[in-house]
C-alpha cells in the first residue's frame, strides 16, 4: 500500500477526532472490524482486555452517542501528534502498519497535559470506494496509568 | 488540626477535613492500611509457579508478594535491610530462589529473611562486616499472608482476625458466589484520581447515585433503585455487596420521570451485543458490587468480572488499580462477552467513567469547606443491611469502620 495513502488516512482520522467531529470517528473502520485500547503491558503478557474494546461500527457509534449524550465528564478536547507510519507486512490487500502517537489533552480550563503516547498498529485495506479504511486499529498505550478517565477515543 | 472529633455523635454526618487534613492521612496509613485490616495485594493467579513476584503498596509501605517452593504465598517490605533500596523494582517477575537489590547485592529468599551480604567477609581479610553482625536481626518486615477464594490478602498486625471472621459470613458467600473457581486475568490498568481516596470508597458503597449519576444503567435496565435488589453490610459496616436481581420489572414504572431525573433519556445502541449477558452464577443477580475494608472491591456487572485496589495517594489524589478477570474454563464466546461487557467499566467505562470524575469534583468542590459536613442520610442514620439501594446504609457503614479503626 502506498505510504502516502496511509498518512492521509492518519491524518485525516486525528483531524476528525481533533476537532470534534466524532461523528466521523466510525466511518474510518470497515464493518466488522477491531478497535482496542490497551497497554504495551498488556500486549507484551498476552492479555485481551481493553478500556475501549469494538468490533463492530456500530459499537463505535455506541461510544460516539454515549458520549453525547450519557456520559458526564468536563469538557476536553485532544490534539494528536501522529509519526508516520511504517507498513510491516502485506498480502491479500492488507498492510500490517504501525504508527507512533502522542496525545495532549486540553481541559476546560485550558490546562495542556501529555495524556497518552504510544501506537498504533494497524490493519489497513481499501474498501468498495478504494478508499484506506482500519480493518483493525489496536491503540498500545506506552504506559499503564490512565489519567481521571477516557472519553474520547485515541 | 488540633483534636480530631466528630461534628455529632451520628453516621450520618461527615466532616470534610477527613478528606484534606495530612495528619489524618498519616494516622489513616498507620491505623488502617497499617492496623488490623486485611489488605489485597494481588491474585494467586498473578502468581502461580515458584519465585513468581507481584510487587504492590500496602498503604503507603511497598511490599513484594512472592510465590513460595511450598506453594504458599510470602508477603515482605520492599526494602532492603541495608540501605533502605526497593528490592524489587518491577511490577511482577519470577525469581528462582532469591531477590538480590542492586545497589549492594544484599540477597533474600523467598521468604524475606537476609540470606547473603556481598564481601561479608572483606577482601583478603580486610573490611567486610564484623564478627558480631547477625543477619537474622535483620530483614525486611514480613506481613502475614491469606488468600481466599484466589484473593491475597496481608496484614501488618498480629491482631487481624483471620479473613473469614474479618469479612463475616454474609460478605463472604457473596465472594465466594463470584470467585468459585480458577480464574484467568484478561488485563490490568491503573487509573489516577484526583481525589482522596475514600471519596472513591464512598462512590463505591453509594448504591443511591448509581441509576441517578450513570444514565447508561437506567437507560438499559442494568440496574436501577426501581428495580429488585439491597446492600449488604457486615456487622462492623466496613464491608458491603450491593446486587440488583434481574426480575421483570414494570416497563410502566414512572418513578425516574416522575423526580425529573436525567436517566430517563430515550437512548439507544447501534449494536446491543455489548448487553448480551448470560448468567453465569446460577442465580438472577445481575449486579453485584462488593467492597472489603478498607479498600478493596469485588464486582461482577452482567459477565464483566474485576478487582479494584484502592491505593492512596496523598490527601487529595488514589490510584485505582484494576484486574479484569474470567474463568480459566471460558468458552472463547465467553471471552469475546467479556471482553465486550469491559466497556462497561475502567478509565472508559460506560458506567463508570463517572466515577472517575465525580470524586474530583467533591474535593475540589470542599477546598474551603473543612470545617463543614456532608448529609448521608438516605434510609436513615444506621448501617444495616436494606432491601432497598435508595440508601447510604453502606456508605455510613465505612464511616462506623472507619471512627472504629482511627479512634473517633
Amino acid at each position: 500500500m502506498d505510504v502516502s495513502r496511509l498518512v492521509e488516512l492518519n491524518a485525516a482520522y486525528a483531524r476528525a477526532i481533533d476537532n470534534e467531529k466524532y461523528e466521523e470517528w466510525p466511518e474510518f473502520f470497515l464493518d466488522p472490524c477491531l478497535y482496542k485500547v490497551t497497554t504495551a503491558e498488556n500486549v507484551a503478557q498476552g492479555l485481551e482486555a481493553g478500556v475501549i474494546y469494538a468490533d463492530s461500527r456500530g459499537m463505535l457509534r455506541d461510544r460516539i452517542s454515549a458520549l453525547r449524550q450519557a456520559n458526564i465528564y468536563e469538557r476536553q478536547r485532544y490534539r494528536h501528534i501522529v509519526g508516520l507510519p511504517v507498513v510491516l507486512d502485506e498480502k491479500d490487500g492488507t498492510a500490517e502498519t504501525e504508527t507512533p502517537f502522542l496525545i495532549v489533552r486540553i481541559m476546560r480550563d485550558g490546562r495542556m497535559e501529555v495524556f497518552a503516547t504510544g501506537c498504533y498498529r494497524d490493519k489497513v485495506r481499501m474498501d468498495v470506494a478504494n478508499t484506506p479504511r482500519f480493518a483493525e486499529r489496536l491503540v498500545i498505550c506506552d504506559g499503564a496509568r490512565f489519567d481521571t478517565l477516557v472519553a474520547i477515543p485515541f | 488540626m488540633d483534636t480530631y472529633v466528630w461534628p455529632q455523635e451520628s453516621l450520618a454526618r461527615v466532616p470534610y477535613w477527613v478528606y484534606q487534613d495530612p495528619q489524618n492521612y498519616a494516622r489513616e496509613l498507620e491505623r488502617l492500611f497499617g492496623g488490623d485490616t486485611w489488605n489485597f495485594v494481588c491474585l494467586e493467579a498473578d502468581i502461580p509457579n515458584k519465585g513468581d513476584y507481584r510487587t504492590n503498596v500496602v498503604g503507603a509501605m511497598p511490599v513484594i508478594v512472592v510465590r513460595d517452593a511450598d506453594g504458599s504465598i510470602n508477603c515482605f517490605e520492599n526494602r532492603c535491610a541495608h540501605r533502605g533500596a526497593l528490592i524489587a523494582f518491577d511490577d511482577s517477575g519470577n525469581v528462582q530462589n532469591q531477590f538480590k537489590c542492586i545497589y549492594h547485592a544484599w540477597s533474600y529468599d523467598l521468604k524475606g529473611n537476609l540470606r547473603g551480604i556481598a564481601f561479608e567477609r572483606g577482601i583478603n581479610g580486610v573490611g567486610g562486616m564484623p564478627q558480631g553482625f547477625k543477619r537474622e536481626n535483620f530483614g525486611p518486615r514480613k506481613l502475614r499472608t491469606t488468600t481466599l477464594c484466589g484473593l491475597v490478602f496481608v496484614t501488618l498486625s498480629d491482631r487481624t482476625p483471620p479473613i473469614e471472621d474479618f469479612i463475616g459470613e454474609e460478605i463472604l458467600g457473596r465472594i465466594r458466589r463470584v470467585l468459585n473457581r480458577p480464574i484467568k486475568v484478561m488485563g490490568r490498568f491503573v487509573q489516577a484520581l484526583p481525589n482522596n481516596w475514600k471519596l472513591y470508597v464512598e462512590n463505591v458503597k453509594d448504591t443511591y447515585h448509581a441509576s441517578l449519576l450513570h444514565l447508561f444503567f437506567g437507560t438499559f435496565r442494568i440496574t436501577r433503585l426501581t428495580q429488585g435488589g439491597g446492600v449488604l453490610v457486615s456487622p462492623d459496616g466496613g464491608h458491603h455487596a450491593s446486587y440488583t436481581i434481574d426480575k421483570s420489572e414494570d416497563r410502566q414504572t414512572t418513578a425516574y420521570r416522575d423526580q425529573g431525573i436525567r436517566t430517563e433519556a430515550d437512548y439507544k445502541l447501534a449494536d446491543p451485543s455489548l448487553l448480551d449477558t448470560v448468567k453465569e452464577f446460577g442465580d438472577d443477580i445481575q449486579l453485584q458490587i462488593l467492597s472489603v475494608f478498607p479498600g478493596f472491591i469485588l464486582q461482577q456487572i452482567h459477565n464483566c468480572l474485576a478487582v479494584r485496589q484502592v491505593v492512596p495517594r496523598g490527601t487529595g489524589e488514589m490510584e485505582l488499580r484494576w484486574t479484569y478477570f474470567g474463568f480459566e474454563d471460558d468458552t472463547p464466546e465467553m471471552t469475546r462477552r467479556r471482553l465486550k461487557q469491559q466497556n462497561l467499566v475502567g478509565p472508559a467505562g460506560f458506567v463508570s467513567m463517572e466515577d472517575g470524575c465525580v470524586g474530583g469534583f467533591v474535593q475540589r468542590g470542599i477546598a474551603a469547606a473543612g470545617d463543614q459536613v456532608s448529609v448521608v442520610e438516605m434510609g436513615g442514620d444506621g448501617a444495616e443491611s436494606q432491601a432497598t439501594r435508595a440508601t447510604e446504609a453502606s456508605v455510613r457503614g465505612f464511616w462506623k469502620a472507619y471512627r472504629h479503626h482511627m479512634g473517633y
